[in-house]
């Protein structure tokens, strides 16, 4: 795939894994070489990723084969709306490290996009401007999406807890 | 005398035009009139201009997300119902579609055309509901009355086809829940006139009129680069002039074969989003027409043995074991089922045994039947599709809905995504909203159609 | 005694038949109920003929709150607080099985039933509810208004 071919070749061992699952062209980045490799795709002419389709992140504790690994991925999906393609990139994160530079300076949406996974998921991103929770109240203790949050855990602000 | 804009003829000298000490905290919402769904604008306010807004949103947050990885991948569907609530189908599409890509099966090509022709249905509920309630809102109610009527007549062939009106829980990994019905090309015909006769109309009513215009044109409008920063997709991308449609762009089912315009505005404006989808309607019943036209044809009838039997006596049989010859018996079925007999659902549904639920007669008159049903419905068994992840994307009516599935080979999903479409609108709202007055607010968010289950999901 | 009760039964069921005649909704739209709200109240199922049609968006302006969609445990003590802010004769329809019990979102977010906060008139199940269902929680609420004794 010349996306991936063109990524390894410039950044070498920062892209960790690729791997082309189902048609969907997929590379795994190391943390420090991040906002490099994301400026890279948003600004090179041939890959020119002006979209940040999604972010989110995916919590690995009860997945078979990958409890004792990296607890978190975040997972960016670009897409370009020139030369219509797309690339997913992802980032493995350990449970007490679960910090990533926040990618606001290069797409406005990644704002919101980074306050929804802090609130669902505890993953800290660094040099946000407002890290506030999006979808839940400031006073919900916890992080719902994590594997480990009960889905019948409730926080009410009124009312009755069950 | 240089020309005064509209601006500072409403506002007059100095005010409205810096942040003074004056400034006023208003909170807009989240329980409020303009009826799209809750959310709150802390808006500050220097008379009548907005000078600042922080929109905050997650009030109708019902764990969609977590939801899905308790039940079976099927489970999942009357959840996606309610993401984009006034235009289910293409949710649950979507949906069913990424698993398929996961699974790496591909539908029938009836279930195609099927699926084309409901998800268009859909979009144009949407663009009614969305077109008719921001008119409401801005003092039209004739617009809102007539479009509703119009939307009427569509779900009443939504209803035909999957037995509800708005929450229907249609799609299925690998098909779809049942057949067309008899008599659907005549009702659709029917239901697209009048739909035409009330777009008509409100094109009469809406699209010169001086207040309308007034109102939505300059107002509420977002650069090229902004919109694209924000990853805003769909009528507000084709509104500043971006032809992006993941119809055309990444074709999935039969667009590639079905001819069809996407419109687009140049200005960016509240007026140029409205004229985006009224356009949009009239291509989404071109659609509809074309695929109607092209589908390829209904189920066979298969050679029966015997007298008819009511579904009672076949079940009764089935379960006492008296299955020989039992599968070549005609039945009689009530009209609420009507498409989901065994040669229907085998014309939509792929016919793999580990995906698709086998059709009632084989399941109650025959034992492989019942085998495969209870290996698909059992807990610890079901859909189990091999590890790994697969991102779908649709054109839902707000821009591109795409569904972000991760597997990890058991029957229930790992992690379900939904990328919501109006999410990065609502994220570039205060963009939009802030240095224009407070009356603007209300036809700029009325034109963004926020859909209050598919942001906070 | 005798004609003294006769009179005030007498204008108790004018002012029944006054008020159930006249109901100023206030909708609490949150969710996909709203849909079939907008259905009901429009042109092909009219709630306008049950004198239902006015809704005021006002909780000071209307009697009846209309609970229409899921309510989350993060805009309860809005529905709470707007339901206190209403005035006396008021009432509450539960719209929606999302309203009634929380229907099926039994997770962290989800209030389990309004009644758990405020109190419940009617209960309309349904998810979402036809408008056939609808109207017939309406005309149940206004035997209910109808019907009750006014305090003198």
């Amino acid at each position: 795939m010349p996306i991936l071919a063109e990524l390894q070749r410039r950044f070498g061992d920062a892209i960790v894994e690729t791997h082309e699952q189902h048609g969907d062209v997929t590379a795994v980045v190391a943390r420090d070489a991040l906002l490099t490799v994301l400026a890279h795709c948003r600004d090179d002419a041939a890959l020119a990723f002006d979209v940040l389709m999604d972010l989110t992140a995916v919590d690995y504790l009860k997945f078979p084969g990958r409890e004792d690994g990296p607890r978190f991925e975040v997972v960016y999906h670009l897409y370009s709306i020139a030369r219509n393609h797309r690339l997913r990139l992802k980032v493995r994160l350990d449970e007490d490290d679960a910090r990533v530079p926040s990618a606001v300076a290069l797409w406005p949406i990644a704002n919101w996009l980074e306050r929804e996974v802090w609130d669902m998921f505890g993953v800290r991103f660094e040099g946000h401007p407002d890290p506030r929770r999006l979808l839940m109240y400031e006073e919900f203790v916890g992080h719902p999406l994590r594997k480990d949050y009960p889905i019948n855990r409730r926080q009410p602000l009124i009312g009755p807890a069950s | 005398m240089a020309e005064t804009t509209r601006r500072e003829f409403m506002l007059g000298e100095g005010s409205g035009t810096g942040s003074g000490p004056q400034n006023v905290h208003v909170g807009i919402g989240p329980a409020h009139p303009a009826m799209h769904g809750i959310i709150r604008i802390a808006a500050e306010l220097d008379g009548e201009v907005i000078v600042g807004a922080d929109v905050e949103i997650g009030y109708l947050h019902r764990a969609f997300e977590k939801d899905c990885e308790q039940g079976g991948w099927n489970n999942a569907i009357p959840y996606t119902d309610r993401l984009n609530y006034v235009s289910p189908l293409i949710n649950n599409f979507g949906y069913a579609s990424a698993i398929e890509k996961l699974l790496g099966i591909d539908i029938t090509e009836r279930c195609k055309y099927i699926r084309v022709i409901m998800s268009e249905i859909s979009r144009i509920c949407d663009h009614l509901t969305c077109v008719g309630a921001s008119s409401m809102e801005l003092g039209a109610f004739t617009v809102f009355l007539y479009m509703i009527k119009a939307r009427e007549f569509l779900w009443e062939l939504v209803e035909d086809v999957t037995g509800a009106r708005l929450t229907i829980s249609y799609g299925r990994v690998g098909g779809v829940k049942a057949d067309l019905p008899a008599g659907f090309g005549d009702k659709v015909v029917h239901a697209l006139k009048e739909t035409r006769e009330v777009l008509d109309e409100v094109h009469r009513l809406l699209t010169g009129n001086r207040i309308f215009m007034d109102r939505m044109v300059g107002v509420g409008a977002l650069s090229r680069e902004e919109t694209i920063g924000y990853a805003i997709t769909g009528p507000l991308l084709r509104a500043v002039g971006v032809p992006y449609d993941v119809r055309r762009a990444q074709p999935y089912y039969v667009y590639d074969r079905l001819q069809f315009e996407v419109p687009t505005q140049p200005d960016g404006d509240n007026y140029a989003r409205y004229l985006v989808r009224m356009a949009e309607m009239e291509q989404s019943m071109r659609i509809v027409e074309q695929a109607l036209a092209a589908i390829p044809a209904g189920p066979v009838n298969v050679d029966f043995a015997g007298r008819p039997i009511d579904p009672a006596s076949y079940v009764d049989q089935g379960k006492q074991g008296k299955t020989e010859g039992l599968l070549l018996v005609p039945l009689t079925l009530s009209p609420n089922l009507e498409g989901q007999q065994r040669a229907a659902l085998r014309r939509v549904n792929v016919a793999d045994k580990r995906v698709v639920l086998p059709p009632k007669e084989n399941a109650y008159g025959s034992i492989e039947g019942l085998m495969n049903h209870f290996m698909l419905i059992m807990e610890g068994y079901g859909i189990q599709p091999p590890p790994g992840e697969a991102y779908f994307a649709v054109e839902g009516a707000n821009g591109e809905l795409g569904f972000y599935v991760v597997s990890d080979g058991s029957d229930r999903p790992y992690r379900v995504r939904c990328r919501p479409p109006c999410l990065p609108p609502v994220a570039a709202l205060h963009r939009m909203i802030e240095g224009e007055m407070v009356a603007d607010l209300i036809p700029t968010f009325g034109s963004v159609n926020m859909i209050g289950g598919e942001l906070d999901r | 005694m005798g004609v003294g009760s006769f009179f005030t039964s007498k204008l108790d069921e004018a002012i029944g038949w006054a008020r159930k005649y006249s109901i100023f909704q206030y909708p609490f739209v949150t969710a996909c109920c709203g849909m079939e709200y907008m259905a009901t109240a429009c042109s092909h199922y009219d709630v306008d003929r049950f004198g239902a049609g006015l809704p005021r968006f006002s909780p000071r302006q209307a009697d009846v709150l209309f609970v229409v969609g899921t309510i989350s445990h993060k805009m309860a003590p809005v529905l709470k607080r707007i339901y206190d802010q209403m005035t006396e004769p008021k009432w509450v329809v539960a719209f929606g099985v999302c309203t009634c019990t929380g229907g099926f979102y039994d997770n962290y977010a989800t209030v389990q039933g309004i009644d758990t906060i405020i109190p419940v008139d009617v209960y309309i199940p349904g998810c979402p509810p036809r408008p056939e269902s609808v109207i017939d929680g309406l005309m149940k609420l206004q035997d209910k208004i109808a019907g009750q004794a006014q305090r003198y």
